[in-house]
């Protein structure tokens, strides 16, 4: 198996309070320094609540935004500039709000010929070709071309969204929350659509998402992120069920289960960390029924716990 | 367009604005090719000839040139310098905008900080200095009135861009390889343009007046070429003697700029989406009533709650919309029933018209009544109605921001939560809201009555607005998807919460989701909403581990749960009907797997059997057997 991309060391701060002249006030690490591989052909899931930079991950790997430090190696090629343009080609990026994706004053065609055109120069024979493979791929009619975006339903538009990544040809698709806006219905068309545009097109997908259960439904592995790190990472059918992190456990608990008592599964008053002034121990130390002196004094880091598992705790809940 | 013309021919002083100006510029435009004197050659035998002598139709000035030709002349001037100056302004500060607003960081600090700075002299200095420095001239004053317009354009322009720079559609440009300058043409330019039009439709008349002013102070069109504003400043030594020659152009000057001004006030009503949707009146306090038969008054009934056969609707332009479409329920005490559905199956629009809280226009009530122990509700004075609101039936939604005020501590909008039912001291209401942040376990209650709603998280805020809710003991509770914004362990904290609190004090709760997995935590009761109607109803587990609907059952079966791992999903094919246009017979038909021609023939009963009731003609369970 060939590693379609390996992340190492990547982070990001953020400058806050900035002045016009001069130096900012104070920073925010939004992502930790991190390191993750997707093997071609394999489905990632990246869960976490918000604001723990699933986000800021997810628009460092296409290019949207510049690391502060680490690497991106797509293909095995490094790709050091932040020039969306030049990630383009290779790696892709559908939205999480289809709609606020696709430009309300343009028609679907000219949404779809942009990376056609500037990504791979194609004419206009081409183009018009290959628009029609695509939205025969992920059941568009024709005849929505020379439509406007708002005449489409969210789920429409998320197809739309995924046929102009599909478009730039780019063989790894990040994938922001592409079905948190939809119904339940539609994310089911839409997820299906997902799986066999990969099996067709031989795709390697990176799946972020707040919702556990879809992320267990569509992911091989996943990987669960906690105030801007990786706290654990292990096979989809695995980390749930057997979960070796406490925060990881929490989130299990946390999801709504029919024929599950309901419970506050935290007794503790739990809020997340201040970004400002990040506690030196482990993160989730406050809210963690096992934390002790060594948690709350340095922060655990990532480690190989199985053949498949990595774990940043200093007392990982027993394997099963 | 044409959209746009109707709604501003709504506008009377608009359409009579437009009318007016049309008149103006269209003489403007002809000036050269109609049969006028040289409005330059003087005559000074003529001298003040009185409007309506011969040949000289509005009569002569001081140097006895033909008036009507000089005012022509004159406004055709005044509308070009005044178009080119707006033309001008709103390009310069439209590029000005964009830039700052599309790079942001310190490109866009020092471009409005430069802004700024043309702002802070007063305007009419400033363009008398930008001339004073370009020396006199029509030209040089037509500057000074563009360059003293920019920072409007610029700082209106920004504040559109900013917003268009962070939308997904802008990222999405870049990744298919598009160059800054590229983006700013063809994905920004587009949607600001609108924008512009607009504030140039608002602001010409003014920068005509300005230029009129330069040129009535001398420093503007120099004689013996006529505008509008020399046309006064020379005529004003006269004034008391020979009004009619300053009296001519002062008035073209008026008739431009109101006419101006109330079209484009017009044009930008016209454009404000808010009018688009028809509501162009007040929301009314409550939602307006109309029902064909009117039911009892008060009748006796089981439950806390009960809706009978609820019908609501929104009327807009000649459509109407059915979004309730004879919806019954009912909740006891200490009872939580969940309604679930898609969106817009018609849940949050059953909710709010239980207390009068749909907008209208354009909603409409048009039939069934909503009880409170057994009292109708609907078209109940709307004093009754206030008392009710929050006392006896109380709201959560999705959004506690929607509830919470932003500039007001948390704090004092519980005390007036409370106080605005019953007089309450100053001390014991601070203390009850103490109490009640407690009760919903927000930790140091005592300091943090004092937070405002920005300070707090998402689930603290959703904390507060539940708060809110229990501040005056309601009996029934309606919690319209409170969790849906929230993360899964905030989530737990309130599910759990709500159902501590309705088994503490025997509180209703309809409690509305999209969500399987919660109504199986905490409801007892369910009732699936299709396209405006209950399609299944019954007690929870029975409904959720045997389905009768084909919906419900489909709609379990799409949704994955934790746990079951890496699968295909049932989809459910196609998207639920719209309401403005529903077909006969049963609504799921064109997408339900066991339809059959009998379904599409008439409108399917809803089918009780026991505690279960079902929609369907072909249920996937027989109800009447489980239950019997
Ligand atoms: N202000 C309104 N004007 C016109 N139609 C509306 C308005 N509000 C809601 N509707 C329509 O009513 C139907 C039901 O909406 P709603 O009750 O909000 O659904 P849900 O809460 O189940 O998502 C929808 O078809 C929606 O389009
Ligand atoms: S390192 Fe300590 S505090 Fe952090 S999760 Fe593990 S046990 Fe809990
Ligand atoms: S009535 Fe007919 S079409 Fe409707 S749900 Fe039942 S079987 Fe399907
Ligand atoms: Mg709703």
């Amino acid at each position: 198996m060939s590693i379609a991309l390996q992340v190492t060391d990547l982070s990001k701060t953020f400058p806050v309070g900035k002045k016009l002249f001069g130096g900012a006030r104070g920073s925010v690490k939004a992502v930790h320094p991190m390191t993750l591989s997707v093997e071609t052909g394999e489905t990632l899931g990246i869960v976490g609540e918000s604001g723990c930079g699933k986000s800021t991950l997810a628009r460092m790997l296409v290019g949207l935004l510049p690391p502060t430090t680490g690497t991106i190696e797509i293909e095995g090629a490094a790709l050091d500039t932040a020039d969306p343009a030049a990630f383009g080609k290779r790696i892709q990026y559908v939205f999480q709000d289809p709609i606020s994706s696709l430009n309300p004053r343009k028609t679907i065609r000219q949404i779809m010929e942009a990376p056609l055109r500037l990504l791979h120069g194609m004419d206009r024979a081409a183009r018009e070709e290959r628009i029609r493979e695509i939205f025969d791929s992920v059941n568009l009619r024709a005849d929505f071309l020379d439509r406007y975006p708002h005449e489409f339903s969210g789920g429409q538009a998320q197809r739309i969204g995924i046929a102009r990544a599909l478009a730039a040809q780019a063989r790894i698709l990040i994938l922001d929350e592409p079905v948190s806006a939809l119904d339940v219905s539609v994310q089911a068309q839409v997820l299906n659509l997902l799986a066999d545009l990969k099996r067709e097109f031989g795709l390697t997908y990176l799946f972020i998402s707040h919702d556990l259960a879809v992320v267990e439904a569509v992911s091989d592995r996943i990987a669960v992120l906690y105030f801007g790190s990786v706290v654990e990472e292990g096979r989809a059918e695995e980390i749930f069920a057997h979960p070796r992190h406490p925060y990881t456990k929490l989130l299990a608990d946390s999801a709504p289960v029919v024929g599950r008592p309901l419970r506050d599964p935290e007794t503790g008053q739990a809020e997340l960390p201040n970004p400002l002034d990040p506690p030196p121990g482990c993160a989730f130390a406050k809210r963690c029924p096992y934390a002790t002196e060594k948690c709350r004094a340095t922060a655990p880091v990532l480690e190989q716990i199985g053949p498949d598992q990595r774990v940043a705790c200093f007392h990982p809940l027993p394997a099963r | 367009m044409s959209a746009f013309l109707k709604l501003l021919a709504r506008n009377r002083l608009a359409l009579g604005g437009l009318i007016v100006m049309g008149l103006v510029v269209a003489l403007a435009l002809i000036t050269p090719l109609l049969p006028l004197a040289d409005p330059d050659v003087t005559n000074t035998a003529d001298r003040y000839l009185r409007p309506l002598s011969d040949g000289h139709l509005l009569g002569t000035d001081q140097l006895g040139r033909d008036l009507l030709s000089r005012l022509l002349w004159g406004t055709r001037l005044s509308l070009g310098v005044g178009a080119a100056a707006a033309i001008f302004a709103a390009v310069s500060g439209a590029a000005v905008g964009i830039v700052a607003g599309y790079f942001g960081g310190r490109t866009d600090n020092l471009l409005m900080r430069g802004v700024d700075m043309l702002m802070a002299f007063p305007y009419i200095l400033l363009a008398l200095a930008i001339v004073a420095a370009l020396g006199p001239g029509l030209v040089n004053a037509l500057i000074a009135v563009a360059v003293v317009n920019i920072p409007f354009f610029a700082r209106n322009i920004r504040g559109i861009t900013v917003g268009l720079a962070h939308k997904e559609f802008v990222d999405a440009a870049k990744l298919a390889g598009m160059s800054h300058a590229r983006i700013i043409l063809s994905e920004i330019l587009p949607n600001v343009v609108p924008v512009i039009v607009i504030a140039m439709s608002t602001t010409i008349g003014w920068m005509i007046l300005e230029t009129a002013g330069l040129s009535f102070l001398g420093l503007g069109s120099q004689p013996p070429q006529a505008d509008l504003g020399s046309m006064l400043g020379e005529a004003r030594s006269a004034l008391i003697t020979n009004p009619h020659v300053s009296v001519i152009p002062g008035f073209m000057i008026l008739v431009i700029v109101m006419s101006i001004n109330l079209l484009g006030d017009g044009v930008r009503d016209a454009l404000d989406p808010r009018l688009k949707s028809g509501a162009l009146s007040r929301p009314m306090a409550a939602t307006r009533v109309d029902r064909r038969t009117r039911p009892d008054r008060e009748i006796p009934t089981e439950g806390l709650l009960s809706l009978e056969d609820l019908h609501t609707q929104f009327h807009v332009k000649n459509r109407v919309y059915k979004a309730v479409s004879g919806v019954s329920l009912s909740v006891k005490p200490g009872e939580c029933l969940g309604v679930i559905g898609e969106s817009g199956s018609g849940k949050s629009v059953t909710a709010l018209s239980i207390m009068g809280l749909v907008a209208s226009p354009p909603g409409v009530i048009t039939g069934g009544a909503a009880r409170l122990e057994g009292r109708d509700m609907i078209g109940a004075p709307y004093p009754e109605l206030r008392s009710l609101r929050g006392r006896r039936v109380a709201y959560i939604f999705q959004d506690p921001l929607a509830t919470l005020h932003p500039l007001y501590k948390v704090g004092d909008q519980l005390i007036e939560a409370i106080s605005c039912h019953r007089p309450i001291s100053k001390a014991e209401g601070r203390a009850k809201a103490i109490e009640l942040l407690k009760s919903v376990r927000i930790p140091n209650a005592e300091s943090r009555i004092d937070s405002y709603p920005h300070e707090m998280s998402g689930g603290m805020r959703q904390r507060v607005g539940i708060a809110m809710a229990l501040a005056n003991d309601p009996d029934v509770i309606i919690a319209d998807e409170p969790t849906t914004a929230l993360d899964v362990t905030v989530q737990a904290q309130i599910l759990s919460l709500l159902d501590d609190l309705r088994r503490e004090r025997g509180l209703a709760i309809v409690f509305i989701t999209h969500d399987f997995g919660v109504v199986g935590q905490l409801c007892d009761r369910v009732a699936v909403m299709y396209a405006g109607r209950i399609v299944e109803q019954g007690p929870t587990r029975p409904v959720l581990d045997a389905p009768a609907h084909p919906y419900t059952a489909r709609l379990i079966a799409c949704v994955p749960e934790l746990g079951e791992g890496k699968r295909k999903l049932e989809a459910i094919p196609g998207l639920p009907p719209s309401v403005d246009d529903l077909p006969k017979g049963c609504a799921f038909a064109d997408r339900c797997v066991k339809v059959q021609a009998g379904c599409m023939v008439n409108d399917i009963p809803l089918e009780r059997a026991g505690a279960r009731a079902v929609r369907c003609l072909h249920p996937e369970t027989e109800i009447a057997e489980e239950t019997a």
